[in-house]
Order: C-alpha cells, then structure tokens, then sequence
C-alpha cells in the first residue's frame, strides 16, 4: 500500500515543485535584467552559482544546509539568552525550542517536514535553471515589439507585462519542456534526501528480507521492481512528451516566428 | 600528523591503497581535500573509459538512427528512448539488480555486480544514447552541398563517410558533445549513491564528501571542496575538447569557426 502512496509522492513533488521552480526563474530572469545594480546581481548571480557543480552535491548540500539555517533563525529568535556556541566543533547545537520539526512531534510532522525541504531544494535548485531559460526568452523576444509598445506611450512595467511577458513564452517552452522532463527524472533523487518514495520502497518490498524481522515469501525481486520503475519513468515522459507538443502547437499560434508562419500557411 | 603523512596515507584511499580506517574524529582541512581528491580518480576513470568507448557507439546508434531500413532504425530509435527517457538513477540500481541475479546463475557475471564493470557499462550505454542522439541531430544538419560535392569527387560508400560525412558531423555535433562530456563527469557521482556498494570504502569523491559531511554535520567545507575539484575538472574537459574542436574547424576561415560555448545540462 505505502509504495502506492510513494508514487503520490512523487507526483505531488512534481506539482509543487514545478510552479514554485517556474515562480523563483520568474524572480530570478526579472532581478537579471532589472536596472537597479544590487538586484540584478542578485538575480545574475542565482542562475549562475547552480551551474558547473553536480546536482546531486547540490541536493545533499541544500538539505542540511536550509535545515540547519531554518533552526538557526528560530534559534536566534527563541532563545536569546543562549550563550553557548551553536557550532560545537563537529556538533550543530540549537535550544530545543527552535529544533523543527519539535521533538516531541508526532512522526507525520517529521515526514513532511522533510518532504517540504526536499520540495523547497528542488524548487530552489531548478529555480536558477528555470531562471536561466526565462532570461534568455526575455532576451529573445524581437526589440521590435517593445519598441512599438513603447511608441505607444506604454510604460517600462505596463511594456513588460502586457508585451515581454505575454511574448516569451514561446521562446521559453523548448528549454522548459526540456527542464520538466529532467525535473521528472530528477525525482528519484528524493530517495537520498530521506523521503520514502518509490526507490526506497521499490528496494523494500522487492528484496528477499525486510531490515524488520519479517521475511517475505519470494526472492530477490528488486529487480522486477526496478524494471517496473523504468517502464513507469519512460510512459511518464512520452505522455509529458505528446502533451507539450500539443502547447508548443497552441502557443505557437499567431506568433511572429518561423512555426507560427508555417502554422498560417498551413491554415490558409 | 603533518599535511605530506595524510597525503600519503590517504591519497590512493580510493584505490585501497594506504591507510585502511578513515578518519574519525578532528577532521583536518587537509583530510578532506586529500580523500575527496583521491575519490575523484574514479570518477576520472568512469567519465574517460565511458566516454571513449561511448563514442563508438553513438556513431553507430546515430547511424542506425538515420538509417532507411527500420529493422536497423526501430532498434536505435528504441536504444535512445529508453536511455535518454528514464532517470539514470534508476538505470544504475535496475542494472546492479540485474547482474545480481544474472551472476547467480551464471558466475561469469560476477564482475559487473561491482562498481568498476558494472556501473562503467550502464554509463557507456547512457552516454551512447545522449551523444547518439547528438550525433543524429548533426548527421541531420550536414549541409546538403559537402555530400554532393563528395558525390561529385566520385566519393562513395565507405570513402564518402571518412572523408566528408563523418568530419561534418563531429563538427557540427562538437560543442554540443562537449556539454555532454562535462555532463557525463557529473553523472559520475551518482554510481556509488545507487545500488552499486562502495568496497571497503573505496568511494568516489562525492562518498568521501557525503562521509565527512554526515560525521561533521557540517556540509559547507567538504560540498564546496568537491565543487572546486569539479569546477577543475569541467575546465580541463573544456580545454582538451576546445583542442580538438579547432583541429575540427581548421579548415575554416578564421571567423566562421564557432567557440565552444560551454551549457552543462542539469540531471539524466
């Protein structure tokens, strides 16, 4: 039953984290071409820090590291009046009150209380690279456009949401198409950050013994398991793959590239 | 115990060479770049061996791909479905399964249930797929003017792919195929965090980080000493392919020749 929910899991991490990832790129490609100095560094320098390090390093990182900067904050404001060092030598060392989740929590709090890190590391990391794809769409976007919605007395921010933003996505979808699909394959990579998802139950269930006593009747079936796991990860990208294409197809309509004309021709 | 001793006690770690037991208490600066430094020799190995002999195949798999005959298109297409489609976590633990049970009953198998066969072939078909499918888009974009020159020279049959189409596609599949390689380091890390069991500790570089992270709580020295060793590592890998990337344009003016731009991917 729970290697049911797993795969539950799993698409609700897809679903949380796939419009939290888009909102933080927002963020990010916005701050990058914004014009005050601090901000656009800002944004620059998010989409630039995920690149050239290898994922999973970064996933392992940003666990413990939000963990322990999110008991850090309670820290500070819960207990004032501690004096001991919070970093002891190899020890992390907070007040009770400011553990999260709290001690005495009953264990569902505990499980989504790491399911919420995971999402956030996610959201986070794919954020930058989400970000990456907006800025370069907002570039991509024909000077032509702006400078018309500019003649038309539109200011820079009535220009950016009526005009650049409506616009990008077209530029946007192939890289983020591309993005989702390697957000899907990224999800088994919540089997190291603790959560029970379908690879943690997957190596359960389908091994010939259980770590708790009980033995199950068959013998290794890890393997079936993990086919299983494989033939489900490629229907979910076909599926993923058809379904873009359909918007591709609906975004694409009447705009002003080289799809969009071949789509009038065809209509015509 | 000076920085030289821990060097030479824990250089070759990853190889089991050296000083059996690792550290277990006050961790040095200098342990920790020495071990992590010694785990990167496999992530060395996996990346150039899976590399070189990927190679050949993503020639062939390209080829088959653009083939006519669907006996020989269907297998290709199906090749890169399958391994471009799924996570490679999850081809890693599938794969490591799948030799457990083949080694029970065929003993010859028992190679390739450890790290450095068994994890080398799932990485040698993985990156076969990608570049394959790399190579299909260049064979794709040949110009249609070399092949009919070549034609004309009275080029043919093996001579004609040698000469002009194989050249053609290296090149224009070049920078691309960089991003791949770079990508493929990367991907490195993930043998030892699936099914394949680090023998007496013998881990690659991200093991050694994720050891010394779990024993210090603290993840913000051995996560960025791996990233350096990364960063230096992408650096050398763009430098040897930029090597060969001009031997492949020499023929080219001067400002027609394309600079490697360098866009790691993100997660297989």
């Amino acid at each position: 039953m729970a290697m049911y929910w797993a795969v539950g899991t799993v698409l609700l991490l897809l679903a949380i984290t796939a419009p939290v990832a888009l909102l933080f790129g927002f963020g990010g490609a916005s701050a990058a071409r914004s014009h005050v100095a601090p901000l656009r560094w800002i944004g620059k320098t998010y989409i630039a820090i995920v690149r050239g390090i290898p994922d999973i390093a970064f996933f392992l990182f940003f666990v413990i590291a939000l963990d322990q900067l999110f008991e850090y904050i309670r820290h500070s404001i819960k207990c004032p009046d501690w004096t001991d060092a919070v970093w002891q030598g190899s020890d992390f060392v907070v007040c009770s009150a400011a553990k999260l989740p709290l001690g005495n929590a009953p264990q569902w709090v505990h499980e989504t209380y790491g399911f919420f890190l995971a999402a956030l590391t996610f959201a986070i990391v794919f954020g930058a690279f989400a970000g990456n794809v907006l800025f370069g769409a907002m570039q991509a976007v024909p000077r032509g456009q702006l400078e018309t919605a500019e003649a038309y007395g539109m200011s820079r921010r009535q220009t950016f949401w009526r005009v650049l933003v409506p616009q990008m996505w077209v530029y946007a979808l192939p890289g983020l198409s591309n993005l989702w699909m390697v957000l899907i394959k990224a999800t088994p990579l919540l089997f190291l950050l603790g959560v029970e998802d379908i690879v943690y139950w997957a190596r359960e269930l389908g091994g010939s013994k259980q770590p708790q006593f009980t033995e199950y009747p068959h013998p290794d079936w890890r393997m079936w398991y993990f086919l299983a796991l494989l033939v489900f990860y490629l229907c979910f990208t076909k599926v993923s793959e058809v379904v873009l294409d359909r918007i591709m197809a609906r975004l694409t309509h009447g705009q002003a590239t080289a799809a969009g004309e071949a789509q009038r021709k065809a209509a015509a | 115990m000076s920085c030289w001793e821990t060097i030479i006690d824990y250089g070759l770690r990853s190889q089991g060479i050296g000083e059996r037991l690792l550290p277990r208490s006050d961790f040095t600066l200098c342990q920790q770049f020495t071990l992590i430094g010694s785990g990167m020799i496999w992530n060395i190995y996996f990346g150039f061996f899976a590399l070189v002999s990927g190679f050949f195949l993503a020639t062939a798999v390209a080829l088959g791909k653009a083939a006519r005959n669907p006996l020989i298109r269907k297998p290709s297409e199906w090749f890169i479905f399958v391994f471009r489609g799924s996570p490679l976590f999850i081809q890693f633990f599938f794969a490591y399964f799948l030799f457990l049970s083949l080694k029970g009953v065929y003993p010859i198998f028992s190679p390739l249930t450890s790290a450095w066969a068994g994890a080398l072939v799932v990485l040698f078909l993985n990156t076969a797929a990608y570049s394959g499918e790399i190579f299909y888009g260049a064979l794709q974009s040949i110009p249609k003017g070399d092949t009919e020159a070549a034609d004309a020279y009275g080029l043919s049959g093996w001579t004609r792919f040698r000469r002009v189409i194989w050249p053609t596609m290296l090149r224009l599949a070049w920078p691309a195929y960089t991003n791949e390689a770079i990508f493929l380091f990367h991907a490195t890390t993930l043998v030892f965090f699936s099914g394949f069991p680090a023998l007496q500790q013998r881990g690659d570089a991200l093991y050694y980080a994720n050891y010394f992270a779990d024993k210090t709580f603290n993840p913000f020295i051995p996560y960025p000493i791996l990233a350096g060793y990364f960063i230096l590592l992408t650096l050398v890998v763009i430098g040897v392919f930029g090597l060969v990337n001009k031997r492949l344009n020499r023929h080219l003016p001067q400002e027609a020749r394309k600079r490697l731009k360098v866009r790691p991917q993100i997660i297989r």
